[in-house]
């Protein structure tokens, strides 16, 4: 497959969403662009990153989404065209930075951010819907319903953000970014940039030379002035349009992904000759002429869009300012209960809508073939999510576990997103009481390890990912420490942002680019601050956990850090062949005889140990043992055998 | 088969995170587009992506982008990597006219590990399989990579098995063509072998 720079304008890729909305970036020019890992959106910096030594541009993973926006905003400034892509949560750590400047305008670069939502929450914390921070930020709203259209969008919100001098929002959904299909490109510019920061100052167009926001509420005027310029360029945008009869009995309004379930909806149940669809690609502010022209249409509307009703409010604030001399709409959709309120929407879903406000009927699936098939699919055993074969998280938990259980004072683990935040299940023992954002376990340990002249005594163990060290607990820690809190942080430090794709970090030692780069040493930092530090390997469990117990037990006051050290088994397995050849001795495994009641399989949970139900016994499944040795340890009988392989 | 029977064609290509069902439909894919057919390719990622079941829904069209998702009871043609996902997604996207291709190693969920689920008999989940589909189409390929060293071949011998089963507008060397994209020298003969392994394993 060729790379996503290739100069072949007209030629047709199979693209990732993501890879479009990159593609879209370098047709439009940019010099810069800074993200930070997150699911949906990682691919974009990722696939950018790729290219940017040959095309000329800066490509970075920044430390977190503010300092990302913070930096291609500076870039903007001096005039270099910048793209900063984020997922949901993202939007949240950088909204203060929004807000600001959205006073002062972003120079002459153009300002493009991309936030990828998580409807049904597939691989995040909570199901935000990140469009509102345009209504409340006074930023225009794209929303791509295809890969081409992400590719052309994203191109096309460079030229938005420069006309209104103003940060453009682009929003896509897991579905889009994660779906490969067919892109048509557009050219490659081939322009000298050139940056310098304008130090002119200029008292009637401030914005344009001096980006200081404040003192003068009239920026806040400036900026409603520039954003109400977007509807009539928005009137005639090729991003929205019309498909149906001229009079149609229901009209669907949608944007994004849930324009093609609409229209695959309408199909199935065929209804294009009685049902229409007004998709928007500019959902806001809304070109209202527009609107009205698609509302007098009809008197009754579906809207179909996904997570909040955003679309729906807008649409319906619109109505209500309409003549009274209007026909009534009714409208349908969130708020009456036809669409969901939360959770991804599909094709399905739409179809039951449309099929309950046009009187039609829809059956999938014969009813004998449905119900006999409800009674066999029962033989189907539920497959839960776990740490990988040779995980050290799992070792590094079976130690907390172990840890707290000796220390005896009910102690548990707060922590926050990343693979660990599996830790509150069977994978990682239960052991994690508390998820919320990145940061979060270490924020909230600092409250509880406050509590003492409240009578309370239980340990706290903060946890964080190596990469959400860097993005998000330095002020955390810097708190403990001054304000003397009773925690634990433990690092996971397995080299990566293993979550979302094994992304470099500040504490690897590789760029974005893949270059070498210099290492921000995470003890040393740590130490820096007047924290107690210990280094430990997940995989020695029995020292791991003794200087835990340690630590748990030491009453001087303040944050303690212990960096639980050892490479992302996905990473390490890429590199090197397995360290051990693993395998159960029969006469020292005695099954259900031992008392353990199969601690192996039932507790420690690797999925590289099986039950051999012919023999009784404990079985390495070789098709998923990676040879980490760490469960030879956990076996009460010794029954677990590991061989250092030869080399 | 060399045109395409339906519009769409909707294919899903599932198993466990970490088996490599992105990959498979990523070149089925880019083959269709080579083609000349309008392909969507969506996958499941995040926390599904190691252990949990995954899949990619495939569709294939001569007109038209469609949407992402296959609807419950449209899949055309279901791929699983592990017999247990075959009938999990038959449930879920099959119907009467469905045809399963599946690979017959299981691989045990930790909940059957431990003694809280059962894995279903062999003979009654291939049963099942065969009685909810037109046609199921077994193939002992994780095996047959485990011979050719290692398991991580079972995925290619899959695509092979589908190419095989002649469902699809696809021939063999559109898939070699894409493989020779992905894979060089002697990575790409091993994956070519296995695409063929696949083939002949399903027109014996």
């Amino acid at each position: 497959m060729p790379g996503i720079d290739i100069d072949a304008p007209g030629s047709v890729q199979l693209l990732l969403g993501n890879e479009a909305i990159a593609r879209g970036a370098l047709e439009a020019g940019i010099g810069f662009a800074a993200a930070y890992p997150g699911t949906p959106s990682s691919e974009i910096l990722e696939t950018l990153a790729r290219v940017s030594k040959k095309m000329n541009f800066h490509a970075e993973w920044s430390t977190n989404e503010m300092v990302a926006v913070e930096a291609a905003a500076g870039a903007s400034f001096a005039g270099i065209p910048a793209i900063s892509p984020m997922k949901q949560n993202g939007i949240n750590v950088v909204s203060d930075f929004l807000v600001n400047i959205g006073m002062t305008g972003i120079g002459k670069g153009g300002l493009v951010v991309v936030v990828g939502d998580d409807p049904s929450a597939i691989s995040s914390s909570n199901e935000q819907d990140s469009r509102w921070i345009c209504k409340w930020m006074d930023m225009p709203l794209l929303e791509p319903s295809t890969a081409q259209e992400a590719k052309d969008m994203v191109k096309w919100a460079f030229e938005l953000s420069r006309e209104l001098d103003i940060v453009a929002i682009v929003r896509e959904t897991t579905r889009l970014a994660h779906t490969r299909s067919n892109v048509k490109l557009g050219e490659l510019p081939k322009i000298e940039k050139k940056a310098y920061f304008p130090d002119t100052w200029d008292i009637c167009k401030p914005s344009k030379s001096k980006f200081t926001a404040g003192p003068f509420g009239i920026l806040h005027y400036q900026l409603q002035q520039r954003l109400a310029k977007a509807p009539a360029i928005f009137e005639t945008s090729p991003f929205n349009y019309y498909v149906g009869p001229d009079k149609p009995e229901l009209l669907i309004i949608t944007s994004g992904i849930c324009r093609l379930y609409s229209g695959e909806a309408v199909e199935r149940l065929g209804l294009q000759g009685r049902v229409g669809i007004f998709k928007l690609g500019t959902s806001w502010p809304l070109p209202e002429k527009l609107v009205e022209k698609q509302l007098s249409r009809t008197n009754k509307v579906l809207f179909v869009e996904e997570i909040n009703p955003f679309i729906e409010g807008s649409v319906m604030e619109l109505a209500a300012s309409l003549p009274a001399n209007k026909p009534h709409i009714d409208f349908y959709g969130k708020r009456t209960g036809h669409m969901t309120l939360f959770g991804e929407q599909n094709t399905d879903l739409v179809t039951d809508a449309i099929a309950k406000l046009t009187g039609t009927t829809y059956q999938p699936r014969d009813a004998k073939y449905d119900s006999e098939l409800k009674e066999a699919a029962k033989m189907v055993p539920p497959r839960s999510i776990n740490f990988c074969p040779g995980c050290p998280e799992r070792a590094a938990y079976w130690a907390i576990k172990d840890a707290l259980t000796l220390d005896g004072r009910n102690g548990f683990a707060t922590g926050d997103i990343g693979c660990y935040s599996m830790g509150f299940g069977a994978g990682g023992f239960y052991q994690e009481r508390a998820m919320h954002c990145m940061g979060a376990g270490i924020g909230v340990a600092n409250g509880l390890g406050n509590l003492k002249q409240f009578g309370f005594t239980q340990p706290v163990i903060a946890m964080a990912g190596d990469s959400t060290f860097y993005h998000a607990c330095i002020p955390a820690l810097i708190n403990g420490v001054y304000n003397q809190a009773n925690f634990i942080l433990v690092v996971f430090d397995n080299s990566a942002t293993a979550m979302t794709g094994f992304q470099p970090h500040p504490g690897v030692g590789v760029s974005a680019t893949g270059a070498p780069a210099p290492v921000v040493n995470m003890e040393a930092l740590c130490r820096s601050l007047g924290a107690k530090v210990e280094v430990c390997d997940p995989f020695a469990l029995k020292s791991t956990t003794q200087t835990l117990v340690r630590l748990l037990a030491d009453e001087e006051p303040g944050a303690k850090v212990v960096i639980m050290r050892r490479v992302c088994e996905l990473v390490r397995g890429r590199r090197e062949v397995a360290p051990y050849k693993m395998h159960i001795d029969p006469d020292k495994c005695i099954g259900d005889a031992c008392g353990c009641n199969r601690l192996c399989i039932r507790l420690f949970g690797c999925p590289g140990l099986m039950w051999d139900k012919e023999a009784g016994k404990a079985k390495i499944d070789e098709a998923q043992c990676t040879g980490c040795g760490v469960c030879s340890d956990i076996c009460p009988q010794g029954a677990i055998i590991k061989e250092a392989t030869k080399l | 088969m060399k045109t395409l029977t339906k519009e769409p064609l909707n294919v899903i290509i599932g198993g466990i995170g970490g088996q490599g069902n992105v990959l498979m439909a990523f070149l089925v894919g880019s083959a269709l587009l080579n083609k000349g057919y309008t392909t969507g390719v969506g996958d499941t990622y995040g926390t599904s992506q190691r252990g949990g079941p995954v899949a990619s829904h495939v569709r294939i069209s001569k007109k038209t982008q469609y949407s992402p998702l296959i609807s419950s009871g449209h899949a055309d043609v279901i791929v699983a990597l592990e017999p247990v996902e075959a009938l999990r997604l038959i449930y879920q996207f099959g119907n009467p006219k469905t045809v399963v291709i599946t690979n017959t190693r299981p691989l045990y969920p930790p909940d059957v590990s431990s003694g809280k689920a059962t894995y279903p008999e062999m003979d009654k989940l291939f049963q099942a399989i065969g009685k909810f589909s037109a046609k199921a189409i077994l193939v002992n390929a994780t095996d047959e990579a485990l011979k050719m060293g290692g398991s991580i071949y079972t995925n290619i011998i899959m695509v092979g098995a589908l190419v095989g089963a002649d469902l699809l507008p696809l021939d063999r060397d559109s898939v070699v063509e894409v493989l020779a994209d992905r894979f060089h020298g002697a990575v790409l003969d091993k994956n070519t072998k296995a695409l063929d392994k696949g083939i002949e394993l399903v027109r014996q």
